[in-house]
């Protein structure tokens, strides 16, 4: 009990501490070193800034939001349900890995961005283009951790599920090869919704998108406006939600997911 | 009639460079139905690979395996197996990788359950039917083994080195409980050992392989009573004539 308490202490006090001293430095520094606004907007004109974008008539924050985790949650979905099967065939069939890796290790190198001109001719400017962009980051992960989590699947669990009736392929990747590979493919949807995140940002700078709404999006319009302690305010929003999607997946799926895990306990 | 007959199996393995490896040559083999046959051999007679071959995880060569006259084409819920490492499933509790053979033939959870809770019992482990095979020891590990492998009710328990990773003290305290459970369940058991002494405290039949090509060297009938005294004078010299077997075996060819 009294570690535990320590550790609270030790593991919130601490965190809280490093913030708020590089709050009151950023502060003093923007204030009285730089002394500009545009350069470094302070912490205080920030806060005033989200107050105003957030909750303010003008402002479109919450729009923002949703419709950047719309786009998001395109890209993710489309990238699980190409990216898992393809991973789990690949991994799985010998020939299907033969045939589909040197595609794959053709696209993969290609940063998502430089799909945004084909993304907005195929798709026009909709939150389909958006979602384009960041399909094509997230997928590579996904594949790739579930094609290793399926070649790694111990042989023994394969040939013991084999000896107790489970023969067909379709079923020994579902009864064996599957929760075997839970824990890889967990952490390569992990990779691909940080991956995923990053380009958001970029596809809708780039135009990806309806072109109203979005963090990117109106992170851009405001360093067109000049207005620095909004862009502050977008960056940091983007950064808190990306910390939270990563925290609630962890929470909810990779720990209920794994509970079996040696390292779980 | 014989439940398992294996005839004229030889198997080859083809390697990459070099002459293909002759793992088993012409082995002839009948087992009788509710018997414990033991098959000893040094490491390299094929003994595992025969066990395989019958399991239907591995095809012979040449010759078949036949099961009550039947030619075996691949593993089925017949012949169950229990393997040197350990195989549960971790992402299964106790009592779901017990019932998971169940679950495969598509039988209802309760009736699975059901099922499942009674090889619990025979292998003493109810306190653990909830756990996952991470919080078992090795030897609680393979007696779950046992239990999920004879779930499905198969005519052959086979077992490969299934205590090899134990240490002396757990193995001997399985060695008891396998033969209690085969009491119980009346099952013919083919179980591959490297240790004599485990093969003469368990078999009805000691079968001794040797290698280079693997083929079978001498059949032994064991039949001193059970539970069998490690320390007997006649538990030593049938050990004594096994290693002598084996060691001739190994250095004639």
């Amino acid at each position: 009990m009294r570690t535990k308490k320590k550790n609270s202490y030790r593991n919130i006090l601490i965190p809280l501490t490093s913030i708020a001293v590089v709050i009151i430095i950023w502060q003093i520094v923007a204030v009285y070193v730089v002394g500009n606004t545009f350069k470094l907007p302070s912490f205080t004109e920030v806060v005033s800034a989200f107050v105003k974008d957030m909750f303010g008539p003008r402002g479109t924050l919450p729009e923002d939001i949703v419709v950047s985790l719309y786009h998001f949650l395109i890209g993710m979905a489309a990238a699980l349900l190409v990216g898992i099967p393809t991973g789990v065939c690949m991994g799985w069939f010998r020939d299907i890995d033969i045939a589909l890796n040197p595609i794959v290790e053709i696209i993969r190198p290609i940063p998502p961005l430089a799909w945004i001109p084909f993304a907005i001719i195929w798709f026009g400017l909709t939150h389909a283009a958006a979602g384009f962009i960041i399909f094509i980051g997230a997928i590579f992960p996904v594949i790739i951790n579930t094609y290793t989590g399926f070649r790694n699947v111990p042989k023994v669990f394969i040939e013991a599920g084999k000896v107790l009736g489970c023969t067909k392929d379709i079923s020994l990747i579902r009864k064996i090869g599957f929760p075997s590979a839970i824990p890889e493919i967990t952490a390569g949807i992990r990779v691909s919704m940080g991956i995923g995140w990053m380009c958001l940002v970029g596809a809708e700078i780039f135009g990806a998108g309806t072109g109203k709404y979005g963090l990117g999006k109106n992170l851009w319009t405001y360093y067109n406006l000049h207005q620095m302690d909004s862009v502050v305010v977008y960056m940091l929003v983007l950064g808190v939600i990306g910390i939270v999607i990563d925290i609630l997946f962890r929470h909810y799926v990779h720990k209920q997911t794994v509970r079996w895990q040696d390292n779980m306990e | 009639m014989a439940v398992v007959s294996v005839q004229h199996v030889t198997k080859v393995f083809a390697r990459d460079e070099g002459e293909p490896t002759v793992a088993l040559k012409d082995v002839n083999l009948d087992i009788e139905d509710k018997q414990f046959i033991c098959i000893v051999g040094a490491s390299g007679c094929g003994k595992t690979t025969l066990l395989r071959i019958i399991a239907g995880l591995e095809t012979s060569t040449e010759g078949s395996i036949l099961l009550d006259g039947v030619p075996v084409t691949g593993t089925d819920t017949d012949r169950g197996m229990v393997f040197q490492e350990y195989s549960l499933f971790p992402w299964k509790s106790v009592i779901d990788n017990i019932a998971f053979g169940l679950e495969m033939q598509g039988i209802p959870k309760a009736e699975r359950r059901q099922t499942a809770e009674k090889y619990l019992k025979i292998i003493h482990l109810e306190q653990f039917r909830d756990a996952y095979p991470h919080e078992l020891s090795g030897g609680m590990r393979q007696r779950v083994a046992i239990a999920r492998a004879l779930a499905n009710d198969p005519k052959v328990l086979l077992m490969d080195e299934p205590f090899g990773a134990l240490d002396a003290q757990t193995r001997n305290v399985m060695q008891r409980e396998l033969l209690e459970i085969w009491a119980e369940t009346q099952k013919t058991v083919i179980f591959v050992t490297h240790s004599v002494d485990e093969a003469v405290f368990l078999a009805d039949k000691i079968i001794i392989l040797s290698p280079g090509p693997g083929r079978i060297e001498e059949v032994i009938p064991v039949d001193l009573p059970r539970l069998r005294d490690r320390t007997a004078p006649e538990f030593g010299e049938l050990r004594k004539h096994i290693l002598k077997t084996m060691e001739m075996s190994a250095t004639i060819r």
